[in-house]
């Protein structure tokens, strides 16, 4: 599904080299997860497969079922399939919900050559996702995450996520900001989008997530590389141990 | 100082030499306010009012030429349309003037008897003081057309001013009162170019109770100069609503002249403006409050790019006694590059204590981190760009209060971005 090769990544206005040499293969069907120290790389490596502007690939590459990710438009991303629940998702006021979702939705289809759906249709289908993920009618005619709590805003990437029903799914600390019962919400959407077709790559710092999506791999980042790969005791020796043997074994 | 006023009588001198006679309609008026000009002088960059605009434009004897344009006037919307062609009543292509439940006439066919010979003039004149504004005064004594409307219950359906170019050099000059009676209520739209050089006035009195709600259309040529002035006395618990949504232009300047003179009035005037280029538009609002509890709003909201240039001057004056006056003023800029730019002049100037007035103007670019936001969902970035420009613009478009029209309004600024319709 999506393969990242030896990729290297600096930031374009500063000497600052954040990734140095991210290997990664993820299958279709499977989750990986990857924890690691703050300042590590996860979110840039999330922010450079989803096309943020401002980081510069120096080597490596990076593709989404063969496709060269990194020569395409933010845009373009997203219709072939690439999706980023961000950490810190964007309030964009003036921007209602329910428009900035539609266009999304149709203009994927479109780029896909698919059918955009009717405004009845859409409307339909936006309420019945949002209802899944206890998100009220309200909140879906306000603009774009404005005044939306923490653990909303997190609930919110899961309902677009839903909503685009992407093939490789990229989740940056969703957890984080969730109280329990949200938390429990949440997965339960991600696992019900769980299929053979569907991957995900979860990044997050606590083992309580893993709890819900059980993740197949799990990656340990520090320093802009991966420096270990195992199944999920991985993550609970993280949760009971931190990172300082890994850390050391791993230089 | 000699040379300045000297500049100025120069140029007056200059224009009056190509302009006709004076109508005959408001004779008084139009000789007291030929005076008042004359002993102004026209407008020169180095007056102070004139500072972030160059009046030259609309002050020499001839129009610059500019291309004529098409204008749908408010398509699909149903209202009386009154259709002048280069300053010129199109009875052909206008609608039963006596269609909206409204009294109307032509100010060239207005008798001597006529109710507005009253009204003509008047809150021009009150409005030079105190800022000389002489190209309105030079509308009242020399415009020959425009309408006259009274309106003594609920207008049946809006009323359309259309303004249409055809002539490459038309310049043109239209004078409206309009006269909204106690509990009375009227919508007045204007839609068009009108000539390559426009100077449009229109004096509004808004009675006790009543309701006056003007939205109007400018755009989308690139040539044109245009000097509205928009005069209004709104009377207690009256309601004036006025917004403007412009698009390029090589000067335009939008000025509003509001007295609030009876209790708990309202006043709203704002504007949506988006400029390519060689863009030249300025906002300019003066507010009066001289009675008890009234609220007035200015919001104003600029897109600039390519160099085009943005000007906003709003005052709001309190007068003493204009107790639990609320006064707002907002006026912002959305700069697509480094070359556009925003000169704004907010004033208060409050002589009552028991107010509530503020002011706030900004100037930004495009928020990078919503737009790849917008992107990382699969919304095409030129699309996203227009989503997040709507979005700058929300608060003055929401001025509009009809919804049909709002409608309207929304999908010619998709139209005019190029984006498809949906
Ligand atoms: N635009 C930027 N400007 C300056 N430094 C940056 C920028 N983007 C990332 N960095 C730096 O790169 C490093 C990696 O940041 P990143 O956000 O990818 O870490 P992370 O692993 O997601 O951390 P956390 O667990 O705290 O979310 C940090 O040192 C960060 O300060
Ligand atoms: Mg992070």
């Amino acid at each position: 599904m999506l393969e990242i090769k030896n990729l290297h990544v600096k930031l374009e206005e500063e000497d600052k080299v954040i990734l140095k040499g991210v290997n990664l293969t993820i299958e279709p069907g499977t989750v990986h997860a990857i924890m690691g120290p703050n300042g590590s790389g996860k979110s840039t490596l999330s922010y450079v497969l989803a096309g943020r502007d401002g980081y510069e690939v120096t080597d490596g590459s990076a593709s989404l079922e063969g496709e060269d990710l990194l020569t395409m438009e933010p845009e373009e991303r997203a219709a072939a399939g690439l999706f980023l629940a961000f950490q810190y998702p964007v309030e964009i006021p003036g921007v209602g919900n329910m428009t900035f979702l539609r266009t999304a939705l149709n203009a994927q289809r479109k780029a896909r050559g698919e059918a955009e759906l009717s405004a009845g249709d859409f409307l339909k289908l936006a309420r019945s996702t949002a209802a899944s993920l206890k998100i009220d009618a309200d909140m879906m005619k306000r603009p774009v995450n404005v005044g939306f709590s923490g653990g909303e805003k997190k609930r919110n990437e899961i309902m677009q996520m839903a909503l685009l029903q992407p093939k490789m799914c990229v989740l940056d600390e969703t957890d984080s900001g969730l109280d329990v019962d949200a938390m429990k919400l949440v997965s339960e959407g991600v696992n019900a989008l769980r299929d053979a077709g569907r991957s995900f790559l979860v990044i997050t710092h606590y083992q309580r997530l893993l709890d819900h999506i059980k993740p197949d791999v799990v990656h340990i980042m520090a320093d802009g590389r991966i420096i270990q790969t195992g199944g999920p005791e991985l993550a609970l020796e993280v949760e009971n141990n931190g990172y300082a043997d890994l850390l050391a074994g791993g230089k | 100082m000699g040379a300045l006023v000297e500049a100025k009588q120069a140029a007056l001198a200059a224009l009056l030499a190509g302009l006709g006679d004076m109508p005959a309609f408001a004779g008084a008026a139009r000789a007291a306010a030929l005076a008042r000009v004359q002993g102004q002088g026209l407008p020169v960059k180095r007056d102070e009012y004139w500072r972030y605009s160059d009046p030259s434009r609309l002050t020499t004897p001839q129009a610059k030429a500019g291309v004529a344009v098409e204008d749908a006037g408010f398509e699909g919307i149903d209202a009386l349309r009154i259709v002048f062609v280069d300053g010129v009543f199109d009875a052909g292509a206008s609608d039963d003037l006596g269609s909206a439940g409204v009294e109307i006439t032509l100010l060239s066919k207005a008798g001597g008897d006529h109710w507005a010979g009253a009204d003509f003039g008047v809150l021009e004149a009150e409005g030079q003081v105190p800022v000389a504004r002489p190209l309105a005064g030079l509308n009242t004594a020399f415009a020959a057309e425009g309408v006259l409307i009274r309106a003594t219950g609920a207008a049946s359906r809006p009323v359309a001013l259309v303004h249409r170019q055809t002539r490459a050099d038309s310049d043109v000059m239209l004078h409206h009162v309009i006269r909204v009676e106690e509990g009375a209520s009227l919508t007045l739209l204007e839609s068009g170019t009108g000539g390559a050089r426009f100077n449009h006035v229109a004096e509004v009195l808004v009675g006790e109770g009543a309701a006056f709600h003007h939205i109007r259309v400018q755009g989308r040529d690139e040539a044109r100069a245009a000097l509205t002035h928009l005069f209004a006395r709104v009377g207690a618990e009256g309601l004036f609503k006025s917004f403007t949504l412009t698009m390029n232009g090589s000067l335009t300047r939008n000025e509003a002249i509001l007295t609030l003179a009876g209790d708990d009035g309202v006043a709203h005037v704002a504007g949506a403006a988006i400029g390519d280029g060689a863009f030249h538009h300025d906002d300019t609002v003066f507010v009066t409050h001289q009675a008890l509890r009234c609220e007035s709003r200015q919001v104003y909201k600029k897109v600039l790019k390519g160099g085009a240039v943005g000007v906003f001057q709003g005052k709001i004056l309190v007068k003493q006694g204009a107790q639990k006056t609320d006064g707002y003023q907002i006026s912002q800029s959305l700069l697509l590059d480094d070359d556009s730019q925003f000169l704004a002049k907010p004033e208060l100037e409050i002589y009552a204590d028991d107010v509530k007035c503020s002011h706030g103007s900004t100037s930004g670019a495009i928020d990078e981190t919503a737009l790849f936001y917008l992107q990382s969902r699969g919304v095409p970035e030129p699309v996203a760009r227009h989503l997040l420009i709507l979005a700058f613009l929300a608060d003055a478009m929401a001025e509009i209060e009809d919804e049909a029209i709002a409608e309207h309004l929304g999908s010619l600024l998709r139209r005019w971005q190029g984006m498809a319709e949906d």
